[in-house]
């Protein structure tokens, strides 16, 4: 078979139904799994540093659970082999107009749970990264540690988090293709099931990658400006990453590069 | 702050009137970090309205026994009353002291206010914010009023234009100045200052030592860790010599900084002084 240029351009430019819905499902799984992994990795880090040991072991056991076992083994566990095992069956959940099918509701579910994990050693090290003396500050006012936290540590260690969790973010995008393995139709099974029907296996991944690498790269203009606001607001110095940076360099998991470069602005 | 600034709660347990209290009053505090001993059997004692300065050479304990006065170190042995009350501990039917609750902790900081060397002003508050946050969340004052009191404290210490600044937008003296009034912000009826003006450039040391000045005129109880030893003559009632986590000496500045008794103050002055 030689390469297709009409097929590819009439694929990239009139996508089929199908491929335009698993977009668009890729996004929001990603968003709706992002936004529960970040509060539950914020649950996570606090029960971390928590004084009591029931707490940290409990999250502690979690990350290290998580983190050990591979995406795709979670996924099937928790859609396929809870309800082979008769546990639980993510049946189709009607929220008014909104019908939710199962495997969506299990995706997200996987996503997030594995996220959090994730989401929970950033925010853990955001944390840490606070000045020891802040937390001294609000104490020596008489706010009590949850205050602290909340007025006090939170609100600075979540700039720390914002150019990591946009980097989980991205990688999150991505990643919401494994779950083609439960039968989510998702962007990646949809050109799959594209090409089981076409044969057009080159051009059509191509096509799906173009349509990633759209999706990764809106993202990290959103995300820039995300970080430019965040600076303009504190008068305090915020890592800023140039755009060329962000796009070619730091893999996943890496967290943009804070380099010397940044470090020697920051001072 | 006038004595008027006492916050309603405060008149619960005060059972004495202000006058002739004693803020302070620690006798045989020890501390260790490890196996170095910190406090070696330290005995303080500082009246309503009193100004004390405790000097020394670095490493001598006096930051530590000030981070004691609120509970931000814990005490090892001895006991340690601040506002009338023992501070951090409770004293249980046998009279052992058991570690206080965090929330009487925090409530017993309200009264102290404590002004750090480094600041350690919120950075991600404006000025105004920074002094209002804990009237707002701790005192539960209203939000308008706690700003409008911000506002008063700022024009005290002569910031009144910078109230909607980030500390990152400010001068290192102009933030000290922000941080004495975030403490003010509280009512306080004791200050410490940790070593206020060691963090400054030299230029912006008088400024502070100013607003301090004021509020000891003012009649603020306050226990002033520092080497700024024109202070300690112009403003101290007392000035406790520390060495080796010891109080050697204490006395009025004449005394002390003029005809120390003790060798190791005379070193020490005369190492300040050249």
């Amino acid at each position: 078979m030689t390469f297709d240029w009409s097929f590819l351009a009439h694929l990239l430019f009139h996508p089929p139904g199908s491929f335009v819905q698993g977009a668009i499902r890729t996004i929001y799984l990603a968003v709706i799994a992002q936004a529960l992994g970040v509060a539950l990795g914020l649950l996570l880090a606090l029960w971390r540093r928590s004084r009591r040991l029931p707490l940290r072991v409990l999250a502690g056991g979690y990350i290290w659970l998580v983190r050990g076992t591979p995406l795709l083994v979670q996924a099937v566990i928790i859609y396929d082999g809870s309800s082979a095992l008769g546990l639980y069956s993510f049946g189709t959940l009607s929220v008014g107009p909104v019908s939710v099918p199962g495997v969506v509701q299990a995706g997200i579910v996987t996503l997030a749970l594995n996220e959090g994990a994730y989401m929970a050693e950033i925010m853990r090290a955001a944390i840490d990264s606070v000045d020891k003396g802040q937390a001294e500050a609000a104490a020596s006012l008489g706010l009590r540690r949850r205050q602290a936290m909340r007025h006090v540590i939170l609100p600075q260690a979540m700039r720390v988090v914002i150019p990591p969790l946009g980097n989980e973010f991205n990688n999150m995008l991505k990643v919401t293709s494994l779950l083609s393995v439960i039968g989510l139709q998702e962007l990646f099974l949809a050109a799959q099931d594209y090409n089981s029907a076409t044969f057009r296996t080159f051009e059509i991944f191509l096509v799906t990658a173009v349509y990633y690498i759209v999706m990764t790269t809106a993202w990290s203009l959103v995300q820039a400006a995300i970080e430019r606001r965040l600076q303009a607001r504190g008068g305090d110095v915020v890592v800023s990453v140039p755009l060329r940076q962000r796009l070619f360099s730091g893999g996943p998991g890496g967290g943009p590069p804070i380099g010397a470069e940044q470090l020697r602005g920051a001072r | 702050m006038t004595p008027a600034g006492k916050t309603p709660d405060a008149d619960v347990e005060g059972t004495q009137s202000r006058a002739g209290t004693l803020a302070v009053e620690g006798t045989g505090i020890h501390k260790w970090f490890g196996p170095h001993h910190v406090l070696d059997d330290v005995s303080l004692q500082v009246a309503s309205g009193e100004v004390v300065v405790i000097i020394g050479p670095s490493g001598s304990g006096k930051t530590t026994l000030l981070r004691c006065l609120n509970h931000l170190e814990r005490i090892d042995r001895g006991r340690l009353l601040v506002n009338g009350h023992l501070i951090g501990y409770r004293e249980n039917a046998r009279g052992e002291l058991r570690e206080d609750s965090e929330a009487e902790i925090a409530r017993q900081r309200r009264e102290i206010g404590f002004v750090f060397q480094h600041f350690n002003l919120f950075p991600h508050l404006t000025a105004e914010q920074n002094i209002a946050l804990a009237p707002v969340r701790v005192r539960k004052a209203p939000r308008a009023q706690a700003l409008d009191e911000a506002r008063r404290l700022l024009a005290r210490v002569g910031l009144d234009d910078k109230r909607g600044s980030f500390p990152g937008q400010l001068s290192g003296g102009q933030r000290q100045r922000v941080a004495i009034a975030r403490a003010l912000a509280m009512r306080p009826r004791l200050m410490l200052f940790d070593e206020a003006t060691s963090a400054l450039d030299p230029e912006m040391v008088g400024e502070v030592l100013a607003v301090m000045r004021e509020l000891a005129s003012d009649g603020m109880t306050m226990i002033v860790v520092s080497h700024e030893m024109g202070f300690a003559r112009g403003v101290a009632d007392r000035v406790v010599m520390m060495d080796a986590g010891r109080i050697i000496e204490a006395g009025p500045p004449a005394q002390v900084l003029d005809s120390p008794a003790h060798e190791r103050t005379q070193a020490f002055l005369s190492k300040v002084l050249h």
